[in-house]
């Protein structure tokens, strides 16, 4: 396969060369496709079908022991106490999907009508509005842990300042500060903003792309019909941004699902406080690979976990996708 | 009529500038305190400090791991974009330009890894690279990073290459070019816009990858830098100046790249977003 290159040197003009031709351009296809086939089958293909086949056996530590069945996703789903567990963990990726959908691809979206209607600077606004997408979960959760510190972080500084203000202005005597990410009423909450403030760029520049691609002469001649720019908004950019959306909408649930680094580096592995910011992502790495204080490791419901996320986000992706395509051309 | 568009210009202006601030105020602050001592960032955490001096920086470049946790990012990550980029324009070159029977399976049996979240395959991989030895090395990284970034490598790449027209490999066939002249001559180099796309879709997450190091790494001393900053946070928790200045280097690289290079930077990563 290594001279490969050589044998397609073989001048190609006499008759008696065809087969030798054929063969040589056989040779130089598999010499192209045969590596990247291969790493991909190693560390992608061969990988997810294994944690399939994993999820079906008893596991001790990581050394593999019989047959199990589906034992491993009854545990999971049905037995305590890893049922309220899952249902918990489950529960919170609900919560961050749906309010990243409110409060971060909501406000893109008005970043994005309003950049589209190229304002003053609108290039310089888009460099700015991106940069957080650039940098780290890591470094963004440890910048803002620092920050929302109950006794000297800057957020609880300025509301302290602004709590003071309050009380100065109209007498209200009001404590806007907490300890953010130490209580459970706040901390989930709290972790989503940190996300949002990382991502907004992201969807707002997805559905600027999308208003920037839709001919000019549309919103002309709604103008000329005699719509406002709210009209022109509702009936003229949002039907036409549904392509946008739907990938908006399904790669938030895919990172909603899969949310990990920002949780473990702000809160912890176990969820912290009272495993109020515990998610999925954490649940599992937690049974994989055991937990701080010192758990057991299970290999196998590790797996029957993975598989169930992966089931859960595939079915629902492709299922709402085929929903908002229709929608899309319905719309349009 | 005018008074009101001017209205609503400032409007948008004040609304632009509230989430400018929003965005860059943090950053801003993370970098002052970086100059900062721990006692000042306490008692005066928003106004200028005192003096620019690099205190902070001098002493995680000579007293922590910092440098060798950078210099473990760049191998890894450069290590893994080479590797995408030769795997992938083969890959690309092959079901983009030639004809021949299973190309249309082959590309979709590429394609299926754009829908795989391969850190669910967490555990198989694990015990995959501890048979291979891969466990604990920045090699094994850069397999899963390449393989992970190698569906949208040839997505990318094979509709580039579709689009150019064929008269160029005729022309330099009838040259007598060999097969492997015209891919390295006459395709390359055309392939460049491809080429950064690909580089910057990869650049960014494989740059900034926590989870992956953190199963995957175990000594101190190969450790990237996303996972060396949980180290690093760990170690100096008290110290405040430390950990902005810790913070506020790491962060510095990848924002000058980015004001450099904002406009690909833009489209690479949302080109998975965008067709």
């Amino acid at each position: 396969m290594k001279d490969g290159p050589n044998l397609t040197r073989t001048p190609p003009a006499k008759g008696g060369f065809r087969l030798g031709r054929r063969a040589s351009r056989a040779i130089w296809l598999a010499t192209l496709l045969v590596p990247p086939a291969l790493l991909f089958l190693t560390f992608v293909v061969y990988p997810m079908i294994s944690a399939l086949v994993y999820s079906l056996y008893e596991w001790r530590g990581i050394s593999r022991l019989g047959f199990y069945g589906l034992e491993n996703f009854r545990t999971l789903l049905f037995d305590q106490p890893w049922q309220a567990w899952t249902i918990n963990a489950f529960w919170h990726n609900v919560v961050v999907f749906v309010t990243l959908m409110v409060v971060q691809n909501a406000v893109a979206l008005v970043l994005a009508l309003i950049l589209g209607s190229n304002p003053r600077g609108s290039r310089f606004y888009q460099v700015v509005f991106f940069l957080p997408v650039t940098l780290a979960l890591v470094l963004v959760g440890f910048q803002w842990k620092l920050f929302l510190n109950p006794m000297f972080g800057v957020v609880n500084k300025l509301l302290d300042a602004l709590s003071q203000g309050i009380e100065r202005l109209v007498g209200l005597q009001v404590d806007l500060s907490q300890p953010w990410l130490g209580q459970e009423s706040t901390a989930l909450v709290a972790l989503i903003l940190v996300n949002a403030w990382r991502w907004l760029g992201f969807p707002t520049i997805v559905f600027l792309a999308g208003i920037r691609s839709i001919p000019h002469e549309y919103f002309e001649a709604a103008r000329l019909d005699g719509a406002n720019e709210w009209q022109v908004a509702r009936h003229v950019t949002w039907p036409l941004l549904a392509p946008a959306v739907t990938i908006i909408v399904i790669l938030t649930f895919i990172g909603s699902f899969n949310w990990f680094d920002l949780p473990y580096v702000m809160a912890g592995l176990d969820g912290p406080p009272g495993k109020s910011t515990d998610v999925l992502g954490l649940y599992f790495y937690r049974t994989a690979f055991g937990e701080v204080s010192g758990g057991l490791q299970n290999f196998g419901q590790g797996s029957a976990l993975a598989v169930l996320m992966f089931l859960f986000i595939l079915v629902v992706s492709v299922v709402w996708t085929r929903a908002l395509r229709s929608r899309e051309v319905e719309l349009q | 009529m005018s008074l009101r568009r001017l209205s609503t210009t400032t409007l948008i202006q004040l609304l632009l500038i509230f989430n400018t601030v929003m965005v860059l105020y943090p950053i801003w602050v993370m970098s002052l305190s970086s100059f900062k001592s721990t006692r000042e960032i306490f008692r005066n955490p928003f106004g200028l400090p005192e003096s620019f001096n690099l205190d902070n920086f001098i002493k995680i470049w000579q007293q922590t791991n910092f440098p060798l946790y950078f210099r473990n990012s760049v191998v890894v990550t450069s290590g893994s974009i080479v590797l995408i980029l030769i795997l992938g324009i083969m890959a690309a070159y092959a079901l983009g330009r030639y004809q021949f029977r299973g190309n249309e399976l082959l590309y979709l049996f590429f394609l299926s890894g754009l829908m795989l979240p391969l850190r669910l395959a967490l555990i198989p991989l694990f015990i995959e690279l501890k048979a291979f030895g891969l466990i604990n090395s920045h090699l094994g990284l850069i397999f899963i990073y390449a393989a992970q970034g190698l569906p949208s490598a040839v997505f990318i790449m094979t509709g580039f290459l579709r689009t150019l027209p064929s008269d160029l490999e005729n022309a330099a066939r009838i040259d007598g070019a060999s097969e492997l002249q015209i891919l390295l001559r006459v395709m390359l180099p055309l392939t460049r816009p491809a080429l950064v796309i690909v580089s910057i879709y990869n650049l960014v997450p494989v740059w900034n990858d926590f989870f992956f190091p953190l199963v995957f790494i175990q000594s101190e001393n190969l450790k990237t830098l996303p996972l060396g900053l949980t180290v690093f946070m760990g170690q100096y928790s008290t110290d405040w100046a430390v950990l902005f200045a810790g913070l506020t280097a790491a962060a510095i690289p990848v924002i000058v790249l980015y004001v450099i290079l904002s406009r690909q930077f833009i489209a690479g990563l949302t080109a998975g977003a965008l067709k």
